[in-house]
């Protein structure tokens, strides 16, 4: 599992928007806007890290938050049952 | 004046429109019967100038929009589309082009995908090249539609169909949906037809009756659920049309809450048809976006919820649908202000109960449609 490589699916973009005072995730004709925890896990996935090296960075830039393999792992799946991006 | 404060209808406050409309143009080689552009719109010849455009991509970005759709007639027959998609690209939007697929080649769809656009929807009128040119009113629209499809999926765009669908083509879900499985679309957008602009005018011969269209609802949950099941990433789509709900649609999510369209010449709308209504509408010409959106009466015609009457004001269902659709409860009951009505508690449900009883029994043929083209515009313009 944590050696997958997540990756947003085509016609998918991830920014952020001051307006909206949230990360979005934009594609054809649609916007979610993204809660901070989902921002910051989407923020990483870049096509190239695995599963594992995102839990990496997230949890030392959240020392506080504890383990959260379980938490991005969870929010991945959901994210691949969306369609919004393909983990590999 | 006693009596008549109700401070308890207060407007809500205001959010940006995170939806900019951008028809470029209401020029288009297709005419098809059941196209949402005025009836009279081949008097609007006065076209915005690309600073134009620019001017407008810009001030709509600052105040937040996120996703922009080119749209029409058709937007190819803008010669500046390129620059439009690169300036849209650069200050982030997401931008979606809405087209026939008609004057669209394989160079301009990678060129536009290097100027930084995000996606094309190319839309059909059918899933067999008969049917779909005779809607059309046009011979070679469907190989050049499938073509195009094709390099769009190419060029690395997610594919995004969108299919309207009529009593002359309901029968055709199956067909549509393994169309667009050997396409390989991600999205299928099943549209029945919203009945303004020519759809209205040509409502009678569009709309299908109930028999066909809870057939075609069977269809379309059949094939999604053996999608489902195969694991298909295809996204299916279905917008069943309103004049079989018994409450209407939350129209554009509310009046001036998401939605900015902007006109070929430059009118500013809450939503693409309201330009059928008898109020005026501001023009990016003459005002600033910021102005048009939060301060013209046009915008704020409609917002909140103290120019509703009975039906309902007093209802507690007007926070889900803001009484429905102003266009159609203009077209159906000569006062934009009444209910949408689709809604049973509407005083002129009956006349959706006359159009579904019309649907049940209509015998006309696709020849007896009204197309889209300038000289039968030019014709409602006289009459
Ligand atoms: S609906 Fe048909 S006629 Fe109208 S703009 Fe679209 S392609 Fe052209
Ligand atoms: S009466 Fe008006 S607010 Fe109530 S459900 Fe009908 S349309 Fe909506």
């Amino acid at each position: 599992m944590s050696v997958q490589v997540p990756r947003l699916r085509p016609g998918f973009r991830f920014q952020w928007e001051p307006a909206q005072n949230a990360h979005v995730l934009l594609y054809p004709e649609g916007m979610v806007r993204l809660n901070d925890s989902a921002g910051a896990i989407l923020a990483e996935v870049d096509g190239q890290r695995t599963v594992e090296a995102i839990v990496a960075t997230l949890e030392q830039r959240f020392p506080d938050a504890g383990p959260l393999a379980d938490d991005v792992m969870h929010f991945l799946q959901d994210a691949e049952q969306q369609h919004w991006i393909t983990l590999s | 004046m006693t009596g008549s404060t109700d401070t308890s209808a207060q407007a809500p406050e205001i959010g940006p429109p995170l939806w900019l409309l951008a028809e470029l143009t209401y020029r288009c080689p297709l005419q098809c019967p059941y196209c949402s552009n005025p009836l009279d719109y081949a008097q609007n010849e006065q076209e915005l100038s690309t600073e134009q455009w620019v001017s407008v991509l810009r001030q709509g970005r600052e105040m937040g929009a996120a996703q922009l759709g080119f749209s029409g007639g058709e937007p190819l027959v803008r010669q500046d589309l390129p620059d439009l998609i690169a300036e849209a690209r650069q200050l982030g939007y997401y931008s979606n082009l809405i087209t026939s697929g008609l004057g669209l080649n394989e160079h301009k769809v990678r060129a536009f995908r290097d100027a930084g656009l995000d996606h094309i929807q190319v839309s059909f009128q059918a899933s067999d090249p008969e049917l779909n040119n005779a809607v059309a009113g046009s011979r070679k629209a469907f190989e050049q539609k499938l073509a195009m499809a094709r390099a769009v999926k190419e060029a690395g765009y997610p594919m995004v169909l969108n299919f309207v669908i009529h009593r002359h083509n309901i029968h055709q879900m199956t067909d549509i949906i393994d169309l667009c499985e050997r396409l390989g679309a991600d999205y299928v957008e099943l549209a029945t037809c919203q009945y303004y602009g020519w759809a209205f005018k040509n409502r009678e011969g569009l709309m299908p009756s109930k028999a066909q269209l809870v057939k075609a609802e069977a269809e379309v949950n059949q094939r999604r659920q053996q999608l489902a099941d195969a694991g298909s990433a295809m996204k299916l789509i279905f917008v069943t049309p309103d004049y079989y709900e018994e409450r209407p649609k939350a129209c554009m999510n509310g009046w001036g809450s998401l939605f900015l369209t902007v006109a070929p010449d430059g009118t500013a709308l809450p939503c693409h048809s309201a330009r059928l209504l008898p109020i005026e509408f501001p023009n990016v010409r003459e005002q600033s976006l910021q102005s048009i959106w939060y301060d013209s009466p046009g915008f704020n015609h409609y917002r909140g919820d103290s120019w509703m009457p009975e039906p309902c004001r007093s209802c507690d269902e007007k926070g889900k649908d803001f009484g429905g659709c102003r266009c159609q409860a203009y077209l159906l009951t000569g006062n934009a202000d009444n209910a949408d009505p689709v809604c049973s508690k509407s005083p002129s449900h009956d006349r959706i109960l006359a159009a579904r009883r019309a649907a049940d029994h209509a015998t006309a043929g696709l020849e007896d449609l009204s197309y889209r083209n300038p000289a039968n515009s030019r014709l409602f313009f006289r009459s």
